[in-house]
């Protein structure tokens, strides 16, 4: 605002406002002035995001609140009627639910992990300087930028027992047919791995930025002072790169909290339920059992979760910033 | 800017270790492109084909409709989805970008009462389940009629781009050195100058981070794309979801060539912007 207030005739050349009238306060110098006012300059700018962000986030976010207290189905044409926390109540209270938060933890505990391993390796790669690095580095980036379509897609072809690539491999060592999708356990394990295969590039990338982030002088201490490998890393390497890391870990659980397209195409939620994240669970009773109610009830304890989440994610963040200035 | 690029050079076990590992890694990757070079027989042998013919016939199939008398066939929808997909995705995170801009430039100059809060709130709707809104969106798209058109759907990717727009571009505008702005103020300069001649061209690299990392998530998104476009709208992931059709004798040779097609955009953006994208990911929290 200081700065802003500090320069009253700043705006006077921006704007088409008619000379004579001062931008400023409550002067009648027509709706153009009292806008571009700098006072106003802020909340002018501002503007355009809130609403686009209201109309199209918050208000179906509010819509979707309302929803989740009265009996509601998309399908029908019956008036909704109020329950309260009825839906709250019943999803809070149902087993089948409880199992979905277990399988959607279990994914993404397993996921993050795999991510993180996998990532942190990469960047270890990738952190120095070799012929072709920027062609190879765009290699590794790639999977991130495939669709969830057809990363889903071509791993169900791998999977696939008779002609798929990774059944072929494993029937080389061993003679019993290989089908993964079949099992629960096999399912889950092919999901996590199709999804640490596309996202681990994305911790790369972050645990690089850190990695580069260290000055040089700290390592030609070390080497004078003779400290071995597992020292430099630990003492020099891992402060930089811990916060980064912490981000990513909060930056890909939150995502793969929501995960569902990659699911919904590899397994569709099966064998039974053994796959069934909660966000498929959601799609499932919003949009097969048409119980739009309970889907927006259940919606929102997953927002709740990843405003817990965001906060920590936040946090990090702030952290991170004042380390770095 | 020097220290950025002064990384130590790799031994040549190293530079081995990293070529094997980018190719293993890209493998599944390769896999694709090179099934979509293949027959349909060739794409679903065993042992799998490493070597075959190579056939042009699928990319033709992605744009002609095969007819069984082997002739030209007539032309398939795909030009259009493509440039839906071109369209509604460069649009939406470029009006982003632009909007996304102004309010950062806002929060990081001209700071409201209760600024924090703000950027909390709109950080948490870029973070929610898209799930949870999607029924509300989806009636209230159809009560406004805007399913199936460009708007709803060009409007709807520009809002979940914008947090993590203000999030990033107020990250770039807050480095700047704000003497050279006052500097420029000293000199006459009016606002609406400070604010594209010295403060924009500053964040060129950053803005260009932020496209390429929005085009990136926005280029491949599929739930909202499969209840909300339709015929004209369709993207490209949409389509491919339609073409896999019942899981019987799915023709991957034809989804191959339209991944590996769909790909070629993307990768040829990133590629120009890649040193970029090395901030973009990390929410601009990573300093020069």
């Amino acid at each position: 605002m200081a700065d802003a207030a500090s320069l009253p005739d700043a705006s006077g050349g921006t704007t088409p406002a008619p000379a004579g009238h001062p931008a400023g306060g409550d002067s009648g110098g027509g709706i153009l002035a009292w806008l571009t006012s700098p006072e106003r300059r802020g909340p002018l700018l501002v503007a355009p995001a809130i609403i686009v962000l209201f109309v199209m986030n918050i208000f179906p976010l509010l819509w979707s609140f309302g929803l989740s207290f009265f009996n509601y189905r998309a399908n029908r044409q019956t008036e909704p009627d109020f329950v309260g926390f009825r839906n709250f109540e019943r999803v809070l209270t149902d087993d089948d639910v409880w199992e979905r938060f277990q399988t959607t933890a279990l994914i993404v505990g397993s996921s993050v992990l795999l991510q993180l391993i996998i990532g942190f390796l990469l960047a270890l790669l990738f952190a120095r300087q070799f012929p072709m690095r920027r062609i190879l580095m765009m290699l590794v980036l790639t999977p991130m930028m495939l669709s969830f379509v057809s990363v889903g897609v071509f791993f169900k072809l791998y999977y696939e027992p008779t002609f798929g690539l990774v059944s072929y491999v494993v029937n080389v060592f061993t003679d019993t047919p290989f089908a993964l999708l079949s099992t629960a356990e096999g399912a889950l394990a092919g999901i996590i791995i199709a999804d640490a295969w596309m996202w681990s590039p994305f911790v790369m990338l972050l645990v690089l930025a850190g990695l580069v982030s260290v000055p040089k002088y700290l390592y030609e201490a070390a080497e004078i002072d003779r400290a071995s490998p597992w020292r430099r890393f630990s003492t020099i390497t891992f402060p930089y790169i811990k916060s980064l890391l912490l981000l990513a870990v909060l930056f890909r659980t939150i995502e793969t909290f929501k995960i569902f397209d990659i699911i919904y195409i590899i397994t569709n939620g099966g064998p039974g339920t053994a796959t069934e994240s909660i966000a498929v669970n959601i799609y499932r009773v919003a949009f097969q059992n048409f119980r739009t109610s309970q889907s927006a009830a259940l919606g929102y304890i997953i927002l709740f979760i990843v405003i817990v989440l965001t906060n920590l994610y936040l946090y990090s963040v702030n952290r991170r910033q004042q380390e770095t200035i | 800017m020097a220290r950025r690029h002064d990384i130590g050079q790799a031994g040549w076990g190293q530079s081995v270790l990293a070529f094997a590992v980018g190719i293993v890694y890209f493998f599944p990757v390769l896999w694709i492109i090179l099934t979509a070079f293949k027959t349909r027989p060739d794409a679903l042998a065993t042992p799998p084909k490493l070597f075959f013919t190579p056939t042009l016939d699928n990319f033709r199939a992605v744009f002609f409709r095969q007819s069984s008398t082997g002739g030209g066939g007539e032309a398939t929808d795909f030009v259009l989805y493509f440039f839906n997909s071109i369209f509604i995705a460069g649009t939406a995170v470029l009006l982003a970008v632009i909007i996304g801009t102004l309010a950062a430039y806002a929060f990081s100059r001209h700071p409201l009462r209760g600024n924090d809060t703000y950027l909390f709130i709109i950080l948490t709707t870029r973070m929610m389940p898209p799930i949870i809104v999607i029924i509300p969106i989806f009636l209230m798209f159809r009560v406004t009629g805007l399913a199936g058109g460009y708007w709803g759907i060009l409007l709807l990717y520009t809002a979940f781009n914008i947090p993590f727009s203000i999030w990033l571009v107020k990250s770039f505008f807050d480095e700047l050195n704000p003497e050279i702005e006052d500097a420029a103020r000293m000199d006459g300069a009016t606002d609406w100058r400070v604010f594209f001649g010295v403060c924009l061209p500053q964040v060129v690299a950053g803005l260009a981070a932020t496209f390429v990392f929005g085009l990136i998530l926005t280029w491949n998104e599929f739930l909202f794309a499969l209840l909300l476009t339709g015929v004209e709208t369709r993207t490209v992931p949409v389509a491919m979801a339609r073409t896999l059709g019942g899981n019987v004798g799915a023709d991957y040779g034809l989804l191959a060539a339209i991944v590996t097609l769909f790909l070629i955009p993307i990768f040829f953006v990133t590629f120009l912007l890649q040193n970029q994208l090395l901030r973009g990911v990390t929410f601009g929290t990573v300093k020069k």
